[in-house]
């Protein structure tokens, strides 16, 4: 059963389209980065995944509409929209105590073992403490629940370089067992390359791009072109050329590395670059139409791993 | 699909009785408006403290009420229990009203209704642990914190008044089992009287963006000038304090005293009317409308986001 399903998710705040007839289709057990600038629509497209806001078309999240079941549905999916959310007044005991008292899958043991790795105390309230000590708080709490969908939205915000390494590594490593999904948004983009196995990039309400990331090292190549092949590269028709201490990186999409490894040195993009190639320049013009029928078959390649 | 989803073991639910999340949300409440029980508590403090520095007084004033005829005696000695148990309301009343105000706002502003939103609780369950705080809790503290004062006040002037041989007669004249009996009917019948008023409270907390205050109390007082222009009437606005005040009025017989009779407005049981106050149809409408006004806080909890 695919953990979330989307077909033609549509919502309009007034004229202002947030959700262009988005199609998705999430597998269990999959770490997915929805990555797209700012106003694109990923956060509307989390808040209809968590039943925060309604939506038109279909969109079932574990088998339920999240809009009409969010309160059962909160059972089986945690998120942690940013780090700020946790109610300030509170102490962290009485957080404890209170998803102890509402949350049937929460391990109140097991969050207790992951505070003790930090020097959270349980009396303190969650004023004061450090933004990076909330978000290791919030991430106890919500790992010491047994769910299967976690939302991510910019869980990383604001916090240091150290808490956000730490993040992602509790996540993989206390975390993540290969059955439960977690969709996580984030601008910090090259800090999950190594961690997402699926990419979507949305932008305008659609999605632009969707592919595993075994996919986007295939597919993807980028070529720090010798100076002497600069003219044969360019005839390869790259995505995206830049420039870096004077060399041209041009950006190929489904061109053989071997191919590609006789014009200068080859490696797999960054997330970031991709992004770039793909959404900047054409960031303040709706995508074309042919993005559109290269995300169907990376999404039905997507369905059939 | 759904029977599919308890199947599977790491998602079957520990079992939780549904009154689970309503308690711990209401437990949450009191966590957060520390004010619920600090209000009425400084109120008693502000009492009891009025009470202990006239103490030194206390037994020339009881010789001189001892001296008066037998209604006004007991006046005499009742007013101050009077006074703390009505300073205590009072106090409850207003703290009551500005927890309604925020406590929809609140967790919108500080977004922590995204967290809140996160766990498995239902916006019908929060609304109505909020809901509760006004209706039962806070009437219930009230009760407790009169009584906790009245005590002590009997205690003082026991222990004020033994030296001169007059400490029994507080315990003779002052009815307190019947003040405490008023007090908890007063309370109930207000509470019930004054549910539509907290209910709007809370949906104006739900729905508005900002001055939470301004949008509880404006649209009242447009509709009543606007009467007034209109119609030269003034129905609407009577109809709107006979909710912030008349709960006494509904629930008791009330018995116009001459202003300088010394005798208290409630003193016998004769006074209580529960049938009065159950069969008006005022009341039904009420709870009705408080009914209408949750729902519509419920509504705006599910679909209004963080500000």
């Amino acid at each position: 059963m695919a953990c979330i399903e989307a077909r033609g998710l549509r919502k309009a705040f007034g004229p202002t389209i947030a959700l262009d007839g988005v199609n998705l289709r999430v597998e269990e057990g999959r770490i997915l980065g929805l990555i797209g600038p700012n106003g694109a629509g990923k956060s509307t497209a989390l808040n209809s995944i968590l039943g925060l806001t309604p939506f038109e078309g279909e969109l079932r999240v574990l088998g339920r509409n999240p809009w009409t079941e969010r309160d059962q549905l909160m059972r089986d999916v945690c998120f942690i929209a940013d780090v700020a959310v946790l109610p300030r007044w509170m102490r962290v005991s009485q957080l404890l105590d209170y998803v102890a008292g509402v949350h049937p899958r929460f391990d109140r043991a097991k969050a207790e073992g992951f505070l003790a790795r930090t020097e959270i105390k349980r009396t303190s309230k969650i004023r004061q403490l450090s933004k990076g000590m909330v978000a290791q708080l919030h991430l106890a709490v919500v790992m010491a629940i047994d769910a299967r969908l976690l939302v991510l939205d910019e869980p990383t915000l604001g916090l240091d370089l150290l808490f956000r390494k730490q993040f992602y590594d509790s996540l993989l490593n206390d975390y993540f067992d290969r059955t439960r999904t977690i969709v996580v948004t984030t601008h910090q983009v090259e800090e999950i390359q190594n961690v997402i196995t699926d990419l979507m990039f949305i932008n305008h309400g659609r999605i632009v791009l969707e592919c595993s990331m075994e996919q986007f090292e295939r597919r993807y190549a980028e070529l720090m072109v010798h100076p002497d092949h600069l003219a044969a590269a360019q005839a390869l028709k790259p995505l995206h050329t830049r420039q870096l201490f004077g060399r041209s990186i041009l950006l190929f999409e489904n061109v053989d590395r071997p191919q590609l490894a006789a014009l200068g040195d080859v490696r797999t993009p960054g997330i970031a670059d991709l992004f770039v190639a793909i959404m900047g320049d054409k960031a303040s013009e709706p995508p074309p139409a042919s993005s559109g029928s290269s995300r169907t078959t990376a999404s039905q390649e997507g369905v059939s791993k | 699909m759904n029977t599919e989803l308890t199947d599977s073991p790491p998602t079957t639910p520990a079992l939780i009785l549904p009154t689970r999340p309503f308690f711990w949300s209401v437990r949450r409440e009191l966590w957060e408006n520390r004010s619920l029980y600090m209000g009425p508590l400084i109120a008693a403090g502000v009492v009891l403290f009025g009470f202990g520095i006239t103490a030194y007084r206390l037994p020339r004033l009881r010789a001189n009420a001892l001296a008066l005829e037998s209604v006004r005696q007991q006046a005499a000695i009742e007013t101050p229990y009077d006074i703390a148990a009505m300073m205590i309301m009072f106090t409850a009343f207003i703290v009551g009203i500005f927890y309604c105000l925020d406590a929809l706002h609140g967790e919108r502003r500080d977004r922590s209704i995204l967290f809140w939103k996160s766990l498995p609780v239902s916006d019908l369950t929060s609304v109505l642990a909020k809901a509760i705080v006004p209706l039962a809790i806070l009437p219930l503290l009230t009760f407790v914190i009169v009584f906790a004062t009245h005590l002590i006040m009997l205690l003082v002037s026991t222990a004020v008044l033994l030296p001169s041989g007059m400490a029994g007669t507080t315990w003779q004249l002052l009815p307190w089992p019947r003040l405490l009996s008023i007090l908890l009917y007063g309370l109930v019948t207000a509470v019930l009287w004054e549910a539509p008023v907290y209910a709007w409270l809370l949906l104006v907390s739900s729905w508005a963006r900002r001055a939470t205050f301004l949008w509880a109390v404006l649209p009242w007082l447009a509709i009543s000038a606007i009467e007034k222009l209109v119609f030269d009437t003034t129905y609407f606005i009577r109809m709107v304090s006979s909710r912030l005040t008349g709960g006494f009025e509904q629930g008791f017989v009330v018995v116009r005293y001459p202003r300088d009779a010394h005798v208290p407005v409630v003193d016998r049981f004769t006074e209580l009317d529960p049938l009065k106050f159950l069969s008006s149809p005022g009341l039904w409408i009420g709870l009705l409308i408080a009914a209408a006004f949750l729902a519509g806080a419920v509504y705006f909890r599910r679909s209004r986001g963080p500000l």
